[in-house]
């Protein structure tokens, strides 16, 4: 999903500057714990804070996120925009509470990054044989 | 039950998230047409070993017919019936350049054994089982494994500079309490690492153990350094500060467990994470600490030979 298709789901605000807005996010964090995000990330992920010290900037540089979007309308913090900028980070701002974001992005069809069974269970179908072991 | 960290699931998880419906999917699709009858599809899916095709016009998918229709129309006595009668109209379908994650999330979602992979103008392309996406998955990881022996830039570095024992060593002071400009030790490591050309996985696993660890001393001491000693075969990055130390070093290690106050849980830390979490990323930890001196952290990372979860 685009950044472009994201701040039009989030009614957004792109807040930093030159930001290319075809670039793509694979996968999405809701998160206002810096350890979760270091946990349970990908690179490629779009990061939803609440949060907006410059630490969420060093925290998604470590994790590799792709970008973020900080909820309930906060605005950063100069030295988290300037910092974004130095490691080429884009900020978007939404009006939406974290679980109407969230849940706005979901339904479109963003994936989340959190871990998931890879067996998914198996259910009377087509598939004759499914081992239930 | 084996215990997965973390680590032994980013590379697959990282796979399934870049990988696309179009590098997995089987591109030999077996379709019928909907005039074939009951009676044929048996012989189609008995011969062909297969549970299920797509039904299509030309190349346009128009429906899905399974076994389960197969059955429901064989029990009825309607062998002669067409495809057309029992095929599943309303098709759950891919795009060829969708991730392999939505393919996982559609078989988690629905019950069907297998998922037509249709172009924009609704022309079947290719289908999709979950054993297309093991097969997929495990020439990736094969993939990914040669690529890994014959990597050999992050040594080449090393081999060129000749001495009894070659080590780069980066050094970072750690401020206390500087919520602002700190963190920057843990991103400086990253970036040396990536133009020395280590594995990015090793990197990232690197890159956050070195932030929580700079991150506790921002915390808890009155300041200390990181030291990054690169070496061909393994990373060392030592943590050490001056300050409190820790009087009990098991109860730290237990997650969960934080003396933080609360002006750094609103920044979004002291959830009592950190060390949990650099355990689960660093291949040896070691933790040693005096009361009223201060602490000292070693990660140890290694770069070839056995990587952290294989066992």
């Amino acid at each position: 999903m685009t950044l472009e298709e994201i701040a039009k789901l989030l009614d957004a605000e792109i807040i930093s500057r030159d930001v290319d807005p075809t670039q793509s996010v694979a996968m999405a964090c809701g998160a206002d714990l810096m350890s979760d995000v270091l946990t349970f990330t990908h690179a490629g992920t779009l990061l939803l804070t609440g949060l907006t010290n410059p630490q969420v900037i060093r925290t998604a540089d470590t994790a590799g996120i792709s970008a973020i979007v900080f909820v309930r309308g906060k605005y950063p913090p100069p030295e988290t925009i300037a910092l974004a900028e130095e490691m080429n980070i884009p900020l978007l701002r939404s009006r939406y509470t974290m679980y109407e974001c969230c849940g706005r992005l979901y339904k479109a069809g963003l994936p989340s990054c959190g871990l998931f069974d890879f067996s998914a269970p198996c259910q009377q179908g087509a598939q004759t044989a499914c081992p239930t072991a | 039950m084996v215990e997965r960290t973390h680590t032994d699931l980013t590379i697959v998880h990282e796979l399934i998230y870049e990988l696309k419906v179009d590098q997995v999917m089987t591109h030999n699709v077996i379709t019928v047409s909907p005039e074939c009858t009951m009676q044929e599809l048996k012989e189609i899916l008995r011969t062909r070993r297969i549970s299920g095709v797509p039904v299509v016009v030309g190349s346009k998918l128009i429906g899905m017919v399974s076994v389960d229709n197969l059955f429901r129309a064989l029990e009825r006595g309607e062998g002669s019936s067409t495809v057309a009668q029992h095929m599943t109209r309303q098709v759950v379908s891919l795009r060829p350049e969708e991730t392999v994650i939505s393919a996982i999330n559609l078989f988690a979602r629905y019950s069907y054994g297998r998922f037509p992979v249709v172009d924009g103008e609704g022309n079947v392309v290719g289908i999709i089982t979950k054993g297309d996406i093991v097969r997929g998955l495990l020439k990736q990881l094969e993939q990914l494994w040669h690529a890994k022996e014959s990597r050999r830039q992050y040594t080449h570095i090393f081999e060129d500079i000749e001495s009894d024992e070659t080590a780069l060593i980066l050094r970072y002071k750690v401020k206390p309490r500087d919520f602002v400009h700190g963190g920057q030790a843990s991103g400086k490591v990253k970036r040396a690492l990536e133009r020395l050309g280590a594995h990015p996985q090793i990197i990232r696993r690197i890159a956050v153990a070195t932030y929580e660890a700079e991150v506790n001393i921002m915390i808890h001491s009155e300041g200390g350094e990181i030291v990054a000693e690169a070496r061909p075969e393994r990373v060392l990055v030592t943590a050490t500060d001056t300050g409190p130390g820790i009087p009990d070093i098991e109860k730290a290690m237990q997650p969960g467990f934080s003396t933080a106050p609360d002006w750094i849980r609103e920044l979004g830390f002291g959830a009592g994470m950190g060390l949990t979490n650099i355990k689960n990323c660093a291949d040896e930890m070691r933790l040693t600490s005096e009361v009223g001196v201060g602490t000292r952290l070693e990660m140890v990372f290694y770069l070839t030979g056995a990587p952290k979860g294989a066992s």
